[in-house]
């Protein structure tokens, strides 16, 4: 599926059954961002099919 | 796995918790929890006038919107916005924009104070002949007026968005640079009463996580697309950062158990720091100062020249 990188701007193609998959893939520290599945807020376990839109979006504040 | 209190689909799994919790129960929690700081630590009082320092960022965006919120019903309670403009081209001028609109929407009152009208320049402008590291010269000038300019808008307290992360950020840093002096200004509420040349401050946000706002922020659809400051932030504070977030990884709770741990011994610092330093008043603005001029008015001089205020 595709999972968009807030803090970055960019998208990456993860193959991944949940969103715990997706962190440990693309080495994300879970405490630093919160994750959306089709614009709507998720938890670290829920399951994710291959065409749902996945966003991770960044919590640390700048500045 | 259902919402624990409900049976709706979870939208987060509570820190250091098995806990799920769907929207509405989570907004709750959320809500109960920046109450109960608020209650326990006695941060708000008949006939306040808070003014909450917001930056059109999330943490101070959801603390502005709680407290209109919780206050609603107490006619003697006063809220309003102050923001600082730095003057950072991309970045502040697109935030406070959204802190305007936010503003007129919830019908808060908002006052912003600018580098450029208060010290000459704009912090993009600053930074140019200045060569040190650009937050503590902006946080020089943003400590100042936000204390200034409190007083002057006849607020009684100054509420900022500082979270969980922040101060357990702060606790650390103070321990490895042994500045623990520092920390005795640290906790949920700091000031004397006494001392009006200081505003009381208040931090309702103080036992929330950075993602736990960012969730309900996001819920309460308050989300922006928050930048970043182009400017070289604080990289010592980031690498603590960093680090408390791998240890919170691997041990849930660090953070909380910092705070915790710090709550002990803060009445501990507070005495034997209460009047080790005589509180001067600079010789320029009258504000508070530890020497003779104090260090906004030195930066004024220094970096800002040929500027009389
Ligand atoms: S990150 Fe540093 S330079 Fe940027 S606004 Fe914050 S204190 Fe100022
Ligand atoms: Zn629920
Ligand atoms: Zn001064």
């Amino acid at each position: 599926m595709k999972v968009y990188i807030e803090r970055t701007d960019e998208w990456k193609e993860v193959n991944a059954i949940n969103v715990q998959e997706i962190f440990q893939k693309l080495k994300i520290n879970p405490t630093t961002v919160i994750v959306t599945r089709n614009n709507e807020l998720i938890t670290e376990n829920t399951k994710i099919n291959d065409n749902d839109e996945v966003k991770l979006i960044s919590v640390i504040s700048g500045g | 796995m259902a919402c624990k209190k409900c049976v709706e689909n979870p939208v987060i799994q509570l820190p250091n918790s098995n806990v799920n919790l769907c929207k509405n129960c989570f907004i709750k929690y959320f809500e109960k929890k920046v109450n109960k700081t608020i209650g326990e630590y006695d941060l708000i009082d008949k006939k306040d006038h808070i003014v909450v320092a917001c930056s059109g960022g999330k943490d101070s965006t959801v603390l502005l919107y709680l407290l209109k919120k919780l206050t609603e019903k107490r006619k003697d309670v006063k809220i309003t916005a102050l923001a600082i403009d730095e003057g950072i081209k991309g970045y502040r001028d697109k935030s406070l924009d959204f802190l305007t609109n936010f503003c007129k929407e919830h019908k808060v009152e908002l006052n912003i104070f600018s580098y450029e009208k208060e010290f000459g320049k704009p912090l993009d402008e600053i930074l140019k002949s200045y060569n040190g590291v650009p937050c503590s010269i902006c946080g020089v000038f943003r400590r100042y007026l936000l204390n200034k300019k409190s007083k002057e808008l006849n607020g009684n307290k100054l509420a900022t968005g500082h979270n969980l992360d922040d101060e357990s950020q702060s606790i650390i840093m103070n321990y490895f640079r042994k500045n623990i002096k520092l920390s005795a200004r640290l906790g949920p509420i700091t000031g004397i009463i006494a001392d009006k040349r200081f505003i009381r401050r208040i931090k309702p946000l103080y036992f929330l996580t950075e993602k736990e706002i960012t969730s309900y922020a996001f819920l309460k659809g308050f989300m922006d697309k928050f930048t970043e400051c182009p400017h070289d932030a604080d990289s010592y504070r980031a690498q603590i950062r960093d680090m408390l977030n791998n240890f919170e990884a691997k041990y849930p709770g660090t953070k909380h158990s910092i705070i915790t741990s710090f709550l002990e011994i803060l009445p501990v610092l507070k005495e034997k720091y209460k009047d080790e330093q005589e509180i001067k008043s600079c010789k320029i603005c009258d504000e508070p100062c530890s020497q003779e001029i104090c260090k906004a008015c030195q930066y004024a001089e220094e970096v800002v020249k040929n500027f009389t205020r």
